[in-house]
């Protein structure tokens, strides 16, 4: 094991392809965090089975086909998850759900730490009169309650996935624009980016190779509990009925649907929650791990 | 302008604007520089030689920093007048500058390599391999081994990280290099080596140099002429004998005598009494007259010339312009 980790520390350093040598220190340091690993196992198995979901699941036999008779039936063999308030079985339905749900976040957060991003480094960076604009505008983006700012977004552009994407990417913006601007204020100011200058680096140039690489580690830490956010986002959306549309499967809104039976069947409000919050471990500490790794000065 | 000269500064007068006050930083100084050769800037913390350095790569943070007047001629041509965009492609080619503290100077997220040839990429018409390649001659060069460039800066000594920033500084070739105080974090063993690369690679490259320090130990060993800074102006400069040899303004001086002798078996040191005064409040006439051992209410009164006592030998004192009466002794 010591021995195969030499060859590969000797490969990396030989390597003359400095991008590759360099993802695959990443790499190599992010194997050694057994937390991570175990975040991006608990990921890799969420990915692979929504994948496979029409492999595991019959869309319209299992997942929307109702069946009244037997709604809220406890988890058994058959259905180890369960039957919902309409006898569709929950495993199938939270299957399914992780393809709406994982796209929904990931693509949310996305919009939202580059846009974000992007502002807060300029604001940042260039400081002055376009801060004050920007940050301005972020803040009265901020002062309306991020759900209701995805409420209006999505129904100025009606219901659907993309929309929803957008909506809730668009809503969470000024968290990132706050937090990139904050620690891009602290960077600019140390001396290597004076030095930078000073050998004739354009702006954009030392913004995204000198800049953004140091502020980096909390946008990740933000971002992985940021996916959590935008899914319990498109939950509430979904709710309100200007999210997913029902009967398609969606694990915020059979969170939010099934806790009028909380009381008597617990198993429908369980496991959506609960993939929920795997979700968000998994994400948390592979963001953790992945923030370490990024960090050439915690490598030993 | 003689073919060799390659800098000329005259009059450069650099303020801090802020709600507080003006700090007038540079008051009109004068350079003059010419190919190959090395001018030690001394003087101390707030004379105003950070400020003079940035001033030339143009480099002062503005706001608060400007530059109010005068001309940087530079290979004939004035720096303060070239576009932006210009004056980029000069940064790190033409003109490079080494920063005070090596610790904080090099990128800590980037491998060293990476940062050596990014200078190299910026310049010069190459693809990253072949600046990469360029880049580890260059870390040859500076005597440590191209099998470190994959490395990070936080894996290097304080010394190795400045042999580092000199590589980088010296990776175009430039025509000038600034170096601001390059040896002041580094401790005295590593403060000769990387003095003596930086002499050696100097003469190996032709470049010319401006060393900052408040070091005269460090001026005596590398430099040709020396010019002598306070609260902003150039008080005296010389050529390293002259100075040397015959310093004239009280304030050098002050400093000489500040430096502990030898031979001599003193138990204090002597310095020059006072402190730097305000730069937002200076003092009327000549700066240095409220700790000057001879001065006169003539002296905070009128402002001194510059006097050329002997072939490139300028000293600013009244007592040169023979208006104040006072034998200056060592």
């Amino acid at each position: 094991m010591t021995s195969s980790i030499a060859e590969k520390r000797d490969i990396t350093s030989k390597n003359k392809n400095k991008k590759r040598s360099q993802w695959a220190e990443v790499w190599r340091r992010l194997r050694k965090n057994k937390m991570a690993m175990v975040g991006l196992g608990i990921l890799i198995i969420l990915i692979v089975s929504a994948l496979s979901a029409p492999l595991i699941a019959d869309y319209e036999d299992v997942v929307i086909k109702q069946d009244l008779i037997n709604k809220l039936e406890e988890p058994s063999l058959e259905h180890i998850f369960g039957k919902d308030e309409f006898g569709r079985d929950i495993f199938a339905r939270i299957i399914w759900g992780a393809r709406v749900s994982l796209v929904v976040g990931i693509v949310a957060v996305g919009i939202s730490v580059i846009s974000g991003g992007t502002l807060g480094a300029v604001a940042g960076y260039y400081g002055g009169k376009l801060d004050t604009v920007i940050m301005r505008i972020m803040d009265i983006f901020l002062a309306i309650p991020s759900i209701l700012l995805a409420i209006a977004i999505v129904s100025a552009l009606g219901p659907s996935i993309i929309n929803l994407m957008i909506a809730i990417g668009i809503s969470y913006v000024p968290t990132y624009a706050r937090i990139v601007r904050a620690s891009v204020l602290s960077i600019r100011e140390q001396e290597f980016i004076e030095a930078a200058k000073a050998i004739g680096a354009s702006d954009f140039r030392i913004i995204l190779r000198h800049i953004i690489p140091n502020a980096l580690a909390p946008v990740i830490v933000q971002g992985t509990l940021g996916v959590a956010g935008a899914i319990l986002s498109t939950a509430g959306l979904s709710f309100i009925g200007l999210g997913i549309q029902p009967p398609a499967p969606e694990w915020g809104a059979m969170l939010s649907t099934s806790r009028a039976y909380l009381r008597y069947a617990w198993h429908v409000t369980t496991f959506p929650g609960v993939a929920i919050m795997i979700t968000i471990l998994a994400l948390n500490l592979l963001g953790d791990g992945l923030r370490d790794a990024l960090d050439p000065r915690l490598k030993q | 302008m003689s073919k060799k000269e390659l800098l000329n500064i005259e009059n450069l007068a650099i303020n801090y604007i802020t709600d507080d006050g003006t700090v007038k930083a540079v008051n009109g100084i004068d350079i003059k520089l010419d190919k190959g050769e090395t001018l030690g800037l001394v003087g101390e913390t707030g004379a105003g030689k950070t400020t003079t350095a940035l001033g030339i790569m143009r480099l002062v943070p503005n706001p608060p920093g400007k530059i109010i007047e005068g001309k940087i001629e530079f290979e004939g041509r004035d720096l303060l007048e070239v576009e932006e965009e210009e004056m980029r492609m000069i940064r790190g080619n033409k003109i490079s500058m080494i920063f005070q503290d090596p610790m904080t100077s090099l990128n800590p997220v980037m491998t060293v390599g990476e940062q050596i040839s990014e200078v190299i990429e910026i310049h010069q018409d190459l693809n990253r391999q072949d600046a990469m390649k360029k880049a580890e001659e260059m870390l040859e060069l500076v005597g440590i081994s191209k099998t470190r460039s994959n490395n990070y800066p936080h894996q290097f000594s304080g010394g190795m990280k400045q042999r580092v920033i000199i590589a980088i500084s010296l990776a175009c070739n430039p025509q000038l290099l600034i170096a601001d105080e390059p040896t002041t974090a580094l401790d005295v063993t590593i403060q000769a080596q990387v003095l003596d690369l930086m002499n050696d690679l100097k003469e190996e490259f032709h470049t010319a140099m401006i060393l900052i320090t408040h070091d005269l130990g460090v001026v005596s060993e590398v430099c040709d002429k020396v010019a002598i800074m306070y609260a902003g102006e150039i008080i005296e400069s010389a050529t390293l004998k002259q100075l040397f040899e015959n310093p004239k303004h009280p304030y050098t001086l002050g400093l000489f005598g500040s430096i502990p002798n030898l031979e001599e078996e003193s138990h204090r040191l002597k310095p020059i009494k006072g402190l730097m005064p305000d730069p937002t409040n200076l003092p009327t006439g000549c700066k240095f007259h409220p700790r000057c051992p001879y001065g006169t209410d003539l002296c905070s009164k009128q402002h001194p010339k510059a006097i050329e006592i002997e072939e490139g030998h300028r000293v600013k004192c009244l007592i040169y312009e023979g208006l104040v009466d006072a034998e200056v002794k060592k």
